[in-house]
């Protein structure tokens, strides 16, 4: 790695002043996508600037349910804290199983919720120190006539990394907010907090210079809601997923009321499955709908030359997590 | 730590290739131990680097006292300036677990640890496993050793941190498959003896296997 300060600040203004102060400084939360890309040559920061010396801002650390039943996750909360949660009920199953299945169990206890949001994409054209990608100012995305079998098959073009982050799509279903302090604070829904590559190939997230993200905040449950997580992986203990789903249901005297349907590794950004969504509310959970559902998912896929595998495994984890939230017995 | 006696195939290659470099790196030796650590937490409001920086932690039950810069990894630190080359490196990206060392009883990849995260802090190495214990080596230790837990052995030292801490969590009482399982699930073993692992663990806990 090439030298560089180390800078602790004890207060997020001094944070915050530190990260504006030269375009190489860098925010280090649990640091392990940072370290990766640090190696790589991919990053080459001048100071790293501790968040985990932060001492004024108790957010950053909390995990905590207020009187009305809305969550507060701090952004250096880890994700072996969102896996053994078991203040998380039903409704924020998604979050728990996302987390717990993301890496290994001494990553999860570094790894942080908000770095695991903001990391930068696994593809292997990026990830290639002497390789020009689109998003590091090539021409053209790699992958399209590469080896793209992890690849985009929704919302591609012209890059077709997908979203690296596994709690995102948990997140992306529970209607999470994320708070975010800077020049002036600001929340965002958390669908807003990513950004597209037809929008700007370059980054993945919509942070300005200096701002930091301090927590994530999820809405109290409605009575009912249920929520379930599915990964699947070339190896199933400590991967990537190849695709993942993470559903949020509500059902109400037998009716789905409400429903979300995110999938992850599929998409440039943690994809909502509208077309899905519709096919579930008003209906009555049934094998048959969530088989619907299930194929409505994918809707507008473009896969490329060697990823459309992708079609069916999405389907099917949207099928197999459906059954769990809805409680509907698997047909034999 | 220890001190190897006779000839070691590291102390030898060590002897042959680095005697001319040993008199521009002088390297802090940790100190002869005298109770416990004095280990200053971290100071907030503090700059280190980029050169090298004083550093004090504990290892495996002594005071450390060393200088490195940030960019530093504390497995770099702990195989080339500590000697404590129990610890070994492999992938160095987070992805194998080979580095793995306890961290205030914590498992940990000291390849994605820099060595200043440590300050303060108590690290134990495999070195420091068998401290205490009959022979040098703890119960799960020996088990590894009776259950043919190790065939190249590189993945042995995460392995033992990862089981050691294992039994920790549980108290030593003997941990289900499963959970052993998910244990070493950040451990790669290319030999492919897991299910020696997972016996080795329930047998030191006493669980038979």
């Amino acid at each position: 790695m090439k030298p560089f300060s180390l800078i602790r600040p004890a207060s997020l203004d001094e944070a915050r002043a530190a990260v504006t102060a030269a375009p190489e400084h860098v925010l280090r939360a649990g640091g392990v996508d940072l370290i990766d890309q640090m190696k790589e040559g991919l990053a080459r920061p001048s100071a790293l600037v501790e968040l985990r010396t932060v001492s004024d801002a108790p957010a950053l650390r909390e995990l905590a349910r207020d009187g009305d039943g809305a969550w507060s996750l701090g952004a250096l909360v880890t994700l072996a804290q969102l896996a053994a949660a078991s203040e998380f009920g039903a409704e924020l199953a998604a979050l728990r199983e996302a987390a717990g299945s993301a890496a290994t169990p001494s990553i999860r206890s570094m790894a942080t919720l908000g770095g695991n949001l903001l990391q930068r994409p696994r593809c292997w054209y990026y990830r290639h120190a002497e390789l020009v990608c689109l998003k590091k100012g090539g021409s053209h995305c790699l992958a399209i006539n590469g080896d793209h079998r992890y690849h985009a098959i929704l919302g591609g073009g012209p890059s077709w990394i997908v979203h690296p982050s596994t709690l995102a799509s948990a997140l992306l279903a529970l209607d999470a907010r994320v708070e975010l302090a800077g020049a002036e604070a600001r929340a965002l829904p958390i669908a807003e907090l990513f950004v597209g590559p037809k929008e700007d190939a370059t980054r993945e997230h919509r942070l300005a210079p200096g701002e930091i993200l301090t927590r994530v905040t999820i809405p109290a449950a409605a009575p009912g809601q249920r929520s379930a997580y599915e990964a699947v992986k070339e190896k199933q203990s400590h991967d990537w997923p190849l695709a993942e789903v993470a559903v949020n249901v509500t059902v109400e005297s037998g009716t789905i009321k409400a429903a979300r349907v995110a999938l992850g590794h599929v998409a440039p950004i943690p994809w909502r499955a509208e077309a899905a969504e519709a096919a579930l509310v008003g209906q009555q959970p049934s094998a048959a709908l969530i088989e619907r559902a299930a194929a409505a998912a994918t809707e507008g896929a473009k896969p490329l030359k060697r990823n459309a595998y992708k079609i069916p495994l999405t389907r099917g984890l949207v099928r197999a997590t459906l059954h769990r939230a809805l409680e509907v017995a698997s047909p034999a | 730590m220890s001190k190897r006696s006779g000839i070691t195939r590291r102390g030898l290659f060590r002897g042959i290739g680095t005697a001319t470099l040993v008199a521009g790196c002088a390297t802090p030796k940790a100190p002869p131990p005298e109770g416990p650590a004095q280990t200053p937490p971290v100071t907030p409001g503090v700059t280190l680097g980029p050169g090298p920086a004083p550093l004090q932690f504990e290892l495996n039950g002594q005071a450390v006292t060393t200088e490195v810069p940030p960019s530093a990894t504390l497995l770099d630190t702990l195989r080339l300036r500590l000697d404590a080359t129990g610890t070994k490196k492999v992938c160095d990206r987070g992805s194998c677990g080979a580095c793995m060392v306890l961290v205030d009883g914590q498992p940990q990849n000291s390849c994605m640890t820099l060595a200043h995260d440590v300050a303060g802090r108590k690290v134990t190495t495999v070195e420091g496993l068998g401290a205490g214990h009959d022979g040098g080596q703890s119960p799960l230790q020996r088990a590894f050793v009776e259950r043919d837990a190790l065939q190249c052995g590189f993945c042995t030292p995460g392995m033992l941190i990862s089981c050691t801490a294992l039994l920790a969590r549980t108290g030593g009482a003997a941990p289900s498959a499963d959970a052993i399982q998910d244990a070493i699930s950040g451990n790669l073993c290319r030999c492919g003896t897991y299910p020696h692992v997972v016996a080795a663990v329930k047998s030191a806990a006493g669980g038979g296997a």
